[in-house]
């Protein structure tokens, strides 16, 4: 376990640092804090709305993350396949599963950055009214657990693929369906043909009804176990990913 | 001495094509064994199931007696490996790349720099350290690959190709560094670089469409050569026949051939009775004898003959 823990760090040190190796890092955390801005002041009509509230912030995260964390995603496995330090990697006398949690946690971790990067939201509404502030930090933790499952799925998806691009596209697209299940527009479909059982069943997948209690301040345990089992099971299926592909 | 690196029966497919196909050797500390074989014929393959990276279809693989898929960490840990194509996250700089190797391989602070210094010092990496990987020159790639898998000081070192690409004096270098390394390691280097064989290795493994087809010092193979041992002799055409003639009349030569011209001169082979072991001996009597033999030498063939005579010799040619 100690080994786990250790091993799992090194790993992940060296994989947050890689981030900000490349222009990968400011590029990301400059779009993202733009867009969550951009999408909470102009299209959620944060002023307009008279209230002291980061809901027109929080609305839109699921759509940003559904673009945004595939993009930090990618490279984690499809890079090591590709320049052939997967052969190096797996070689070193650390277990699979070190190297899964280490990206993982290192991917996850950028991602908390890029969240610390909005505070100034979280300030300026308080400098404008009284938020409920515990609303507020409720909905980052549900925003930061929802990155999450989009990440433990983007990693693994980049575990099939040496191509970054292919892995953006194919992650970004279950994102995708996974975010768009609890829509009316999807489930008004299915109505007309499918059963009310499995309709409810792909509601319940719906990132946007489970991310949904977050924003409203509420820390809602099945939500919590949505999302952690969701990335408990992507990141099972990368480490069979990564030892059905690593020597193609 | 003990057996530091063990394989029994390897095999490994990939879909319709096997790529090992019962592979078995042994390799003891002290020994450098040189892995040759044409492109495709399962060296790497082979490698990357002594070292753990693949899983074989059949067969075990077993380094400093633990069994590499039974007990992956443990046997690694007596591992370093050299992947093919020296893979290095080109993003790093050298040192925070050795240093991470170090940690990884469980050395802390004061441990890890010892042992990114001595790395650094026998790969002569110093002026490059604070450089990105992916900026360094070939040569200077390579050896921080090299260096990673040294650092550790390992029982057992696996080099797929460590001086492919490299020019002259690298290659010069590395080799030196493995010879420098082999007395206390068992040490498997793959290469098709067969002069590489000559100079560092204490046996060569002839691998040809994932089986092993040969197996000795690279003395042994040459022996295998119709004409290792024979010995040429060069001459002035007006004297071609005398010589012949007289070199046959010599009782320890039982054959004599006419080669062919080059330069102006015939080349003659003479075939001594007792085989290569008598064949420098006999070089110099004839030398003494025949004053006007204006060339006399041992023929040893070359690695490069053997090497095409047995990947060759079954079944229609390496590309079949």
């Amino acid at each position: 376990m100690r080994e786990l823990a250790r091993n799992s760090f090194i790993i992940a040190r060296r994989e947050f640092i890689a981030y900000f190796a490349s222009p990968l890092a400011t590029i990301f955390l400059t779009v993202f804090v733009a867009l969550t801005g951009a999408f909470a002041f102009y299209v959620g009509g944060f002023f307009d709305r008279g209230q002291a509230d980061l809901a027109p912030f929080f609305q839109y995260h699921p759509w940003l993350f559904l673009l945004l964390v595939p993009a930090v995603a990618m490279r984690l496995w499809a890079e090591e396949r590709k320049s052939g330090t997967i052969e190096l990697l797996m070689t070193l006398p650390i277990s699979p599963w070190e190297a899964i949690l280490g990206k993982f946690l290192a991917a996850w971790a950028f991602i908390g950055v890029a969240l610390l990067a909005t505070l100034p939201m979280w300030i300026t509404v308080n400098v404008l009214g009284r938020p409920d502030n515990g609303a507020i930090v409720s909905g980052y933790l549900g925003s930061f657990l929802m990155a999450g499952a989009f990440l433990a799925i983007g990693s693994s998806i980049s575990a099939l693929t040496k191509n970054q691009v292919i892995a953006f596209i194919v992650a970004a697209t279950i994102c995708f369906l996974l975010v768009m299940s609890g829509h009316e527009l999807v489930l008004s479909v299915l109505r007309t043909f499918t059963p009310d059982f499995v309709l409810s069943a792909v509601a319940s997948m719906s990132f946007l009804s489970h991310f949904d209690p977050f924003t409203k301040g509420l820390i809602d345990l099945p939500s919590i176990i949505f999302f952690a089992s969701l990335i408990a099971f992507a990141l099972f299926a990368n480490r069979i990913f990564v030892e059905l592909k690593k020597a193609d | 001495m003990a057996t530091l690196v063990e394989a029994s029966d390897l095999r490994k497919r990939f879909g319709d094509i096997i790529a090992v196909d019962g592979i078995s050797l042994g390799v003891r500390r002290g020994e450098v064994l040189g892995f040759l074989g044409p492109n495709g014929a399962g060296k790497s393959t082979t490698m990357k199931m002594l070292t753990g990276f693949l899983e074989p279809d059949g067969g075990s693989a077993r380094i400093a007696d633990l069994d590499v898929f039974e007990h992956p960490r443990a046997a690694k840990a007596k591992l370093g490996y050299l992947p093919e194509g020296a893979p290095c996250y080109g993003d790093m700089t050298a040192q925070s790349f050795l240093t991470f190797i170090a940690e990884i391989r469980g050395f802390d602070g004061d441990g890890a720099k010892r042992r990114v210094g001595r790395a650094v010092e026998q790969t002569a990496l110093g002026s490059v350290l604070g450089q990105r990987i992916e900026t360094l020159s070939k040569g200077f790639k390579r050896r921080v690959a090299i260096a990673q898998a040294i650092l550790h000081d390992p029982e057992v070192l696996i080099m797929d190709e460590p001086t492919d690409g490299l020019d002259p004096n690298q290659k010069h270098q590395v080799r030196k560094l493995i010879g420098e390394m082999a007395a206390d390691k068992a040490i498997i280097v793959s290469t098709h670089i067969l002069e590489e064989v000559e100079a560092v290795c204490s046996r060569a493994i002839i691998i040809n469409r994932g089986r092993i087809v040969a197996d000795g010092t690279a003395e042994e193979l040459m022996r295998r050569l119709p004409h290792h041992g024979s010995i040429g002799v060069r001459v002035g055409p007006e004297r071609a026949e005398a010589v012949s003639k007289a070199l046959l009349d010599f009782a320890p030569i039982v054959k004599v051939e006419r080669i062919g011209t080059a330069n102006g001169q015939v080349q003659l082979r003479a075939l001594p009775r007792d085989g290569a072991p008598a064949a420098r001996e006999l070089a110099t009597l004839i030398r003494a004898k025949f004053l006007d033999a204006d060339d006399v030498s041992v023929e040893r063939g070359n690695l490069d003959d053997v090497f095409r005579q047995i990947t060759t010799s079954d079944t229609g040619g390496p590309d079949a």
